[in-house]
């Protein structure tokens, strides 16, 4: 199947592109393309034009991994297209032809399906106090160490019922809803999903010089999860 | 006739809000980093408002983050929030309350897909049925919990005991609201005022006497953008959004920000640390920050809940300026103090303006 029949499968791309005019208020309104070197509407007019070399670089580049898919392009296209759920269509492809490991922002996709993916099926949360490493995430400043070193205290002040029975802020979600969060995954491809993400980035990383003594490929991961080579950004 | 046309137009950016018999499901980011919000609207809505809103431990992630960042595949994440639908509907509950913009963003973009293409709700139905047994309603409401706070507004302040006023001159503060982007950017007719006129925050502030700074990038995102902020390499994002936003405030010398978003506070809050620590430069008044708060806790402030109770010690930017202002009592020796007031690990603030 060529690949802008495959991007039509999914719903996103459907309801995100109607008839792009490249007028450019998807640009002009965007986070990522006032951060980033990224034109939204490039994106548009490539998936639009159907042209398969252009839709495969695509798939490939770091240009589809800018987007933070705050959805403001939806609010003023004149159209009614929206940029962010083309940009959900081609992650979705790109991570399934293993194309993602092609770039530097793609390759990131396996430190985000090992928390924020192995946390949702194993504790039913997206994020964790405990996930809040204060090495990891300096931005929560001394307050967040604070609170990373006297969790348990901190949560008990406010009422939250950390890793407690029964209802409440970050309680302990009983095992038979996690058994049922996990047959979802099972049966909606959701760990097809997670295991495209660890087949096609143990490869990168065996062809990156990455050791695969270590399973895990934590040096892999580290790399991915702090490489910035400065090119990214409008000059 | 011209109100009544004016009425007929404006009538497409009013929503229904439930006024009652809510089932709640919360938020990841929310639970980590408010967690004494999630509470506190519980407490409001309970003991306030004496409505009924009933949790059910077993509710989990709709795994939002996820599949914003683009791991969870839209099938699973469909599957996942008709989960969250059944147990509602097993409770006899058909009201939904939100605390999540995320998740608000996705029950929106779920239900809507449902309605356009009935073959997905087919397919998602056997999904659940086979992996839990389980079947659910679609809910026949969904609100935001800031939507609930914004339509009992005026029954919040006849119980007040602060308004958003300096107390010393009895001028209005002036707020900077922020709304989060999947709160009415996708679908404007789920947002009170819709994308363009949003004013879930606007009643709130200004009901309870305060003043709404209109600013050029009042709408701009937090930053946060989901894989932006979850990597370390790419956070340069978050902070620079943020950035925007506060040298854009700046002038209009806020007193407060709110905001009715799981991480836009959070974000808003410690990135104001950051740039001070990478630049010296602060944004708020006297060399301090600008207080960032959720809207419960503005709401739980107005009510004269204690502000520690509520959580916002957890905030890194100092909430005492507005306390001040509002002439608000607390007892800053209990600020990092733990339950009953145990003594725990002290915050290393050393060098820290905000």
């Amino acid at each position: 199947m060529q690949l802008y029949e495959q991007l039509t499968q999914d719903i996103r791309f459907e309801e995100g592109l109607n008839s792009c005019m490249n007028c450019g208020i998807c640009t002009a309104i965007c986070p990522a393309a006032e951060f980033y070197d990224y034109d939204p509407r490039m994106i548009a007019g490539i998936v639009q034009s159907k042209d398969e070399s252009q839709i495969e670089e695509l798939l490939k580049s770091d240009a589809i991994w800018y987007c933070g898919e705050c959805m403001s392009c939806k609010t003023r296209c004149p159209r009614g297209n929206c940029t962010g759920l083309i940009i959900m269509a081609l992650r979705s492809l790109s991570q399934e032809l293993g194309f993602f490991t092609e770039s530097e922002k793609g390759r990131q996709q396996l430190v985000i399906k090992r928390v924020i993916g192995e946390n949702i099926v194993y504790r039913g949360y997206c994020i964790l106090p405990e996930n809040l490493i204060p090495e990891l995430h300096p931005e929560q400043g001394p307050v967040g160490e604070w609170i990373f070193e006297n969790r348990k205290e901190v949560y008990k002040r406010v009422d939250a019922n950390y890793c407690g029975e029964g209802t409440g802020a970050l309680r302990k979600i009983p095992k038979e809803s996690l058994d049922e969060i996990y047959q979802i995954f099972e049966i909606t491809g959701g760990f097809e999903r997670f295991d495209q993400i660890e087949h096609f980035s143990k490869l990168k990383a065996r062809s990156m010089g990455f050791s695969d003594v270590d399973e895990e490929f934590t040096d892999y991961i580290n790399h991915t999860y702090t490489t910035n080579n400065g090119k990214h950004n409008r000059p | 006739m011209q109100n009544e046309g004016k009425q007929k137009i404006w009538k497409d950016y009013q929503k229904e809000i439930a006024d009652d018999h809510y089932f709640y499901v919360r938020s990841c980011i929310r639970q980590n980093f408010f967690p004494g919000s999630e509470q506190t609207f519980l407490k409001i809505l309970r003991a306030e408002l004496n409505k009924d809103i009933f949790e059910n431990p077993h509710h989990t992630t709709c795994s939002g983050i996820g599949y914003h960042s683009d791991i969870v595949p839209f099938d699973t994440i469909q599957t996942i929030v008709a989960r969250q639908f059944a147990l509602m509907t097993e409770a006899g509950y058909r009201n939904l309350a939100v605390s999540c913009i995320t998740s608000f963003g996705i029950y929106n973009e779920i239900i809507e897909t449902w309605k356009e293409f009935p073959n997905e709700l087919e397919k998602i139905r056997n999904y659940l049925k086979k992996a839990t047994g389980r079947e659910f309603k679609i809910p026949q409401n969904v609100s935001h919990a800031s939507d609930i706070i914004y339509k009992f507004r005026e029954d919040i302040f006849a119980r007040k005991k602060y308004s958003l006023t300096n107390h010393e001159t009895g001028k209005p503060l002036k707020i900077v609201e922020h709304i989060g982007c999947h709160y009415a950017k996708m679908f404007p007719g789920k947002g009170v005022g819709g994308a363009e006129f949003p004013h879930v925050l606007v009643g709130m502030i200004e009901s309870w006497g305060g003043e709404v700074i209109d600013y050029p990038e009042r709408r701009h995102c937090c930053g946060f953008g989901f894989r932006q902020y979850l990597v370390m390499s790419n956070r340069g994002y978050s902070i620079s959004n943020s950035k925007k936003k506060f040298e854009s405030m700046e002038p209009y010398r806020p007193d407060a920000i709110a905001s009715n978003c799981p991480g836009c506070p959070m974000f808003l809050d410690r990135w104001q640390y950051v740039i001070e620590e990478m630049e010296g430069k602060t944004y708020g008044q006297n060399g301090r920050g600008i207080p960032v708060l959720t809207y419960e806790e503005m709401a739980g402030l107005v009510l004269g809940y204690d502000p520690w109770d509520m959580g916002m010690q957890m905030h890194q930017t100092d909430v005492e300026p507005l306390l001040d202002k509002m002439g608000i009592e607390y007892n800053p020796d209990l600020k990092y103090a733990g339950k009953d007031g145990k003594q725990i690990g002290q915050v290393k603030m050393a060098g820290c303006k905000c």
